[in-house]
């Protein structure tokens, strides 16, 4: 199912005037705050991400509280380190719901952490928001909800969102290579792959699969070179996309057409062999996005607050808009249900819709998963510009294929 | 199974050559730190990202060529070395308690890093990335030629002056019975200070060449120990040039599995290569 843009526009346009016009009537919060607890991966492997989600939590808060907190009283963010460990991840919700008694729960990022946050929230009969949960059939607790749009089989929608792009142009590619780490978020996901574009008539000339943490790419871009795919399909994690373009760089090979699951967006945009690779979003800092005006508004606010933190990427993209989107959908449950009850708000957000900056979310598909509101993006002269579907794309921007 | 190509075959062994050679140099001063100080230095991983580091910064904010920094990293890093053996030999840690306490510091380093640079990737833009030599069909780097002649230039040096000078000599008398070598007249604590110095700066070098060929992240520090261990392992503790061979054997094995088979396997077989020579020849990790 895909949203209709305008509409979605429309809906986002009259909740941002909205939610301006009442900034003005809400009064300072009162009484005791609110306590919001979650982890992040402030250390370790998975910190590249955390400051993201540390500004995006930070700005939202802060922006929450001028306009009255919720139900009045303001809120606060009981944040901890878990050292990108799902083991310390499990301890300190524990500590967070036993000992920091937290009044409601918000998720660290990355599968792992995640998953292990959900069994003590579960343990506890909270609700857990979190942001980005890469394997959706792993979410069996009722009352967790994933702020990542990307349906509950991406397996399936990623790969055919990714055909549906390139059938848009004259260049449908007739074979593919797919290359990928064996990380568990995008491994399931390329391996699905493999029966979606068997199924769309591609044919695959080459299947490789590295263990997370490889370091020598020459002799994989080696295979890649001499299998001389049309399309190249890479399940990468983060630097991965880049080693192996540096090391197809480095054989003097450069694919006709590429696309890379995960990568880390910042130093892909600076490799200028990556020009024309392909990816996927849920969420871009250009129009018709940030038509949106709350979008417009965190847009700008996060790309000074990046700047200033020293960031070398300022844009929001994924990460920042999920991280953004999980608070929204704490304030929409919360607000209508004027309550702080995790029961009573799990069973509100299954049962409505909630609006994002990265469109409306539903929660009532297998492990309350919604619709896969993924976007495919293009590195187009140095920016990441989503090119499909047509209506999501930024102005001016067309899928480029060989 | 489809064979490969001659030139996917060539390419991969020269991919494995140049991986070993890093591996060979991050090795070199494990190997001599354990082997000749009793000092099993996990922070030398930290010290070569220390090092990288260091190159980036003075690349990308000074201008400086990435191979100019060596005059400073170098240097600098010597005296790094010389506390390290300082405070080690100070409070009289033993083998064991020395891989602990390099953890400990490695993690404080590793947390240094992400303090300055954030855990945000960096790779540096240089020159010699742009430049790759063609033999044929297949592709030399000019970043990992660089590699390879420090890697083998320096475990040769080593190599030399452990056997032929005699403070190398003095160096091996101390590893292998420091009261007799004392009673000799040779110095074991300078010449502890001075060694732990040049493994400090071997990782220095060794980090300049990772900031040449590969993007940078704290984290990173820890997905090279056990590979450069098992080069250390198969090459002999304190023996300068297995490190370097070692590698070379590991690099190539790991790049024709990943060219002929699944590149997934490629640890396996390194590491299976490590298991069959440690059970074979137990003396390996014996200094």
């Amino acid at each position: 199912m895909t949203i209709d843009r305008r509409v979605f526009l429309a809906a986002m346009g009259a909740a941002g005037a909205g939610a301006l016009a009442q900034r003005a009537a809400f009064a300072q919060p009162k009484g005791e705050p609110i306590r919001i607890g979650g982890t992040l991966a402030l250390t370790g492997p998975l910190a590249a991400t955390a400051l993201v989600h540390k500004l995006t939590g930070e700005i939202y808060l802060e922006d929450l509280n001028k306009r009255g907190g919720l139900l009045g009283r303001p809120v606060e963010w009981v944040l901890k380190d878990d050292q990108s460990k799902p083991d310390v991840a499990r301890t300190l919700y524990e500590q967070l719901i036993t000992s920091d008694k937290v009044d409601l729960l918000i998720g660290p990022y990355a599968t792992g952490n995640i998953l292990s946050a959900m069994g003590v929230a579960q343990r506890y009969g909270k609700m857990l928001v979190h942001h980005t949960f890469g394997i959706p059939k792993l979410a069996k607790y009722d009352r967790q909800f994933s702020s990542w749009s990307f349906g509950p089989t991406p397996e399936v929608s990623t790969p055919n969102l990714v055909i549906d792009a390139l059938a848009s142009t004259p260049h449908l590619p007739k074979t593919v290579a797919i290359v990928t780490s064996k990380f568990p978020s995008v491994h399931f996901v390329s391996v699905g792959a493999r029966e979606v574009f068997k199924k769309r008539g591609i044919k695959e000339v080459l299947f490789l699969e590295w263990d997370f943490g490889n370091r020598d790419f020459g002799p994989i871009a080696g295979r890649i070179k001499e299998a001389k795919p049309d399309f190249l399909w890479v399940g990468a994690l983060g630097l991965e996309g880049n080693q192996l373009i540096d090391a197809m760089k480095k054989i003097d090979y450069a694919p006709r057409n590429q696309f890379y699951h995960y990568p880390a967006p910042g130093p892909m945009l600076r490799a200028p062999e990556a020009n024309n690779a392909l990816s996927v979003t849920i969420f871009e800092s250009h129009p018709p996005f940030t038509d949106n005006p709350i979008a417009a508004k965190f847009v700008k606010t996060f790309a000074e607050r990046a700047a200033k933190a020293n960031l070398p990427d300022t844009a929001v993209d994924t990460q920042a808009a999920a991280s953004f989107s999980a608070w929204q959908i704490i304030e929409a449950a919360v607000t209508a249900n004027k309550s702080l009850d995790d029961k009573k708000l799990a069973d509100w957000l299954r049962a409505n819709k909630v609006d994002t900056i990265q469109g409306k979310l539903r929660f009532n598909g297998p492990g309350n998963f919604g619709d896969d509101l993924s976007r495919v993006k293009q590195v187009q002269d140095g920016k990441w510009l989503v090119v499909w579907p047509t209506d999501w794309a930024a102005p001016g921007a067309k899928i480029r294929v060989s | 199974m489809n064979l490969p190509s001659s030139t996917l075959l060539a390419q991969s062994i020269l991919a494995g050559i140049f991986t070993g050679a890093l591996y060979g140099l991050l090795g070199l001063g494990l190997s001599l730190s354990w082997g000749m100080l009793r000092q099993i230095n996990l922070a030398h991983f930290a010290l070569a990202f220390l090092g990288a580091y260091l190159t980036y910064q003075f690349s990308t904010s000074g201008g400086v060529d990435p191979l100019l920094t060596l005059l400073m990293i170098i240097p600098a890093f010597f005296v790094v070395g010389l506390a390290v053996h300082w405070v080690l030999t100070r409070f009289k840690i033993t083998p064991f308690n020395s891989l602990l306490v390099t953890f400990g510091l490695t993690i404080i380093i590793e947390a240094v890093l992400q303090w300055i640079w954030t855990a945000d990737y960096r790779r540096l833009e240089s020159t010699y990335a742009e430049h790759k030599l063609q033999i044929a069909t297949v592709y030399l780097p000019v970043p990992e030629l660089i590699t390879l002649g420090l890697g083998l230039g320096i475990s040769l040096i080593a190599w030399q002056v452990l056997r032929r000078s005699d403070i190398g000599k003095a160096i091996r008398a101390a590893a292998e019975d420091a009261p007799i070598a004392a009673a000799f007249g040779i110095n074991q604590q300078a010449l502890g200070l001075l060694l732990s110095g040049i493994n400090a700066s071997l990782a220095g070098i060794a980090g300049v060449c990772i900031a040449l060929s590969y993007t940078l992240a704290p984290s990173q520090i820890y997905s090279w120990i056990g590979v450069v261990f098992a080069c250390v392992m198969l090459g002999g503790l304190g023996r300068p040039m297995g490190p370097i061979v070692a590698g070379f054997v590991i690099g190539i094995s790991e790049a024709i599995t990943m060219a002929v088979a699944s590149p997934s396997w490629a640890p396996l077989v390194s590491f299976s290569l490590l298991i069959i020579v440690l059970l074979a020849r137990p003396e390996r990790i014996q200094a």
